[in-house]
């Protein structure tokens, strides 16, 4: 547990810092990422689910916060609560139906809901299809603390970053935590325990829905901007990408990975199709050779869980 | 003009005709994922790259060997397919030991190298595919119009998932391969290879992909994201069905294309995620799917 909380305040320091290193922008693109690969992570790495469709709750918390900042004129605390309250319900609706099946199909499923999901988008007026919703106010927090000032506005950030990441930390150190590692490592035990798996699961996927729209509801007042590439199944997979890189079932890894991948989409934007062969090759490399990841082989090294 | 529920009979046989185009597809596709999973196990994500590799493959065929269709119809899958052997051979096997989900990471990524690589090659834009000179033209039902080389695609499709029934179910071969479905490591005492047998049925799987891309390149373009969307429908395709049967995946990919085919008809705005909400439909009703058994 120490050198986990040693992890944790290093890791708090180096993005509190960064700022005054690195362009802040970027820096809050990968915290929203982040939070969104930890919410992931809480469901494949702790709950041994693979969802391949999270991208419909970053989406539609995006979708809905822009929505009711631009044109309700709601101040962005209101925005991303009611944006992440709209990923929580999506989550209900979605986990009772892909929670009946398991392992593959439940990959399967997620990605066709989510699909479903992202034509509804395409052909919903309020979305304005291929443009989006741009130019969304980022407003006053609060009525008072205006996020239109970029060193405000990353703070803020950082504070709903850190707090979802802590929610997160306390989840899986709980009783709740433990129950869910037992079903991921073996369900029929954790049944014949007396435990409901079934409920357990449904509610780590809910939980990791509304963590993930939140991730999505932010990144929408930061980009000022809602659209299509956050409910596409290529996000989907991104997240799932950042996850493995950075090591499944580790509790830094998302963070590490969302970095790497974000750094390298930054570097490679100008290439166009050369994005999806480098990250292509990295699943490949990853499955094959790098499964613990860039946080699990650290923590393999130093015998510790991080 | 006749019409039927206030719909001209012509676009409803229109349409009808191309939910058949569609469920054929959506059957060759969903036989091939059936047939890889049933042995290995896994989800062959690549298997919308595949299909697209089916279609570049005839379109090179035609532009750099000048070989028509009937050629690409045979050369494609074998080439395909080959492709699809050396894959299982230098990465999914070493994968079989570990959690099914590997699997799926592994053959995504592939998905995406495949695509990207076409893209950065081709851009988006789709390449038109001549159709073959014996099948140009069309003949009049009566009620419709009926393109050649659409009646061939069904025919054929319906053709080939029949003869993979056949060979599945009712031949020796068939018999080995159900068996070693069933408890691989007792085949495999009984002197029968089975890593061989796996090796060959991922490449047959692929091969039916490509077969399917080579067959859609005359009537969609050929592009290097036409099989990007389309294995998702037939993911859901594959829920709906259950992957217990090889004659259950066949009908539903015929019947759901049908229904696709319908929904453009009464409600175009729906005709996308039809599929889907009848997966969720199934999913409340019978989890297993239609045709499956729940393990």
């Amino acid at each position: 547990m120490r050198h986990q909380k040693i992890a944790l305040l290093v890791m708090l320091a180096i993005f509190a810092a960064a700022p005054l290193v690195v362009y802040p922008v970027f820096m809050m693109k990968v915290m929203c990422f982040a939070l969104f690969a930890c919410a992931f992570n809480l469901l494949i790495g702790f709950g041994g689910l693979l969802s391949f469709g999270h991208a419909m709750f970053l989406g539609t918390a995006g979708y809905i916060t822009a929505h009711a900042a631009k044109e309700w004129g709601f101040p962005p605390e209101l925005a991303i609560l009611l944006g992440t309250g709209a990923a929580f319900l999506l989550g209900v609706i979605t986990g009772l139906l892909a929670i009946r099946r398991q392992g593959i199909y439940f990959a399967m499923i997620t990605l066709a809901l989510a699909q479903m999901i992202y034509f509804f988008y395409l052909q919903a007026p309020f979305t304005h299809g291929e443009d989006g919703i741009q130019s969304v106010p980022r407003g006053k927090l609060f009525g008072f603390i205006d996020l239109g000032n970029i060193m405000t506005m990353y703070y803020t950030v950082l504070v709903i970053f850190f707090a979802g990441f802590l929610l997160i930390w306390r989840t899986i150190h709980s009783p709740f935590g433990q129950v869910l590692k037992a079903i991921r490592e073996n369900e029929q035990r954790a049944i014949s325990l007396g435990y409901d798996t079934t409920h357990y699961k449904f509610q780590a996927y809910v939980l990791s829905a509304t963590l993930a729209g939140l991730a999505g509801a932010t990144k929408a007042i930061v980009f000022q901007l809602a659209s299509l590439t956050d409910v596409h199944w290529t996000m989907s997979g991104e997240v799932v990408l950042m996850t493995l890189l950075g090591g499944l079932g580790t509790i830094f890894g998302p963070v590490v990975g969302a970095l790497i991948i974000i750094t390298m989409e930054n570097y490679l934007a100008q290439l166009g199709a050369w994005v999806t062969i480098v990250q292509g090759a990295i699943f490949v490399v990853c499955v094959l050779t790098f499964r613990r990841g860039v946080v699990g082989e650290i923590a393999h090294f130093l015998k510790k869980p991080l | 003009m006749t019409e039927i529920f206030g719909v001209p009979t012509q676009a409803l046989f229109g349409q009808l005709l191309i939910g058949l185009i569609n469920g054929s597809f959506y059957a060759l596709l969903s036989l091939g994922l059936a047939v890889i999973f049933g042995l290995l196990n896994i989800i062959n994500f690549t298997h919308g790259a595949q299909y697209m590799l089916g279609a570049f493959c005839a379109y090179f065929l035609l532009h750099k060997l000048g070989l028509g269709y009937w050629w690409s119809l045979a050369i494609a899958p074998l080439a395909v397919g080959a492709f699809g052997v050396l894959i299982e051979r230098t990465m999914l096997k070493q994968l079989y030991k570990l959690d099914h989900l590997y699997g799926l990471l592994l053959t995504f990524g592939l998905a995406l190298i495949i695509q990207g690589i076409f893209r950065h090659e081709f851009g988006s834009s789709g390449l038109p595919y001549p159709i073959p000179q014996e099948l140009t033209g069309s003949r009049n039902l009566g009620f419709m119009f009926l393109p050649n080389y659409r009646a061939w695609v069904i025919v054929a499709s319906l053709v080939v998932c029949i003869g993979t029934w056949f060979v599945i179910e009712r031949t020796k071969l068939g018999a080995y391969l159900r068996a070693a479905t069933e408890n691989p490591a007792l085949v495999q005492a009984f002197g029968i290879n089975v890593p061989r047998m796996i090796t060959l049925t991922y490449g047959f799987g692929v091969a039916l992909a490509a077969l399917a891309g080579v067959m859609a390149a005359p009537i969609y373009q050929v592009s290097p994201q036409m099989g990007a969307d389309l294995i998702i429908v037939v993911f859901a395709v594959v829920v709906i069905g259950g992957m217990g049967s090889i004659m259950g995946s066949v009908l539903t990919g015929f019947g759901l294309g049908i229904v696709e085919g319908l929904t453009k008809v009464f409600y175009p705005e729906a005709s996308n995620t039809v599929i889907f909400i009848i997966m969720a439909i199934v999913l409340l009703i019978k989890p297993a799917g239609l045709f499956g058994t729940q393990k």
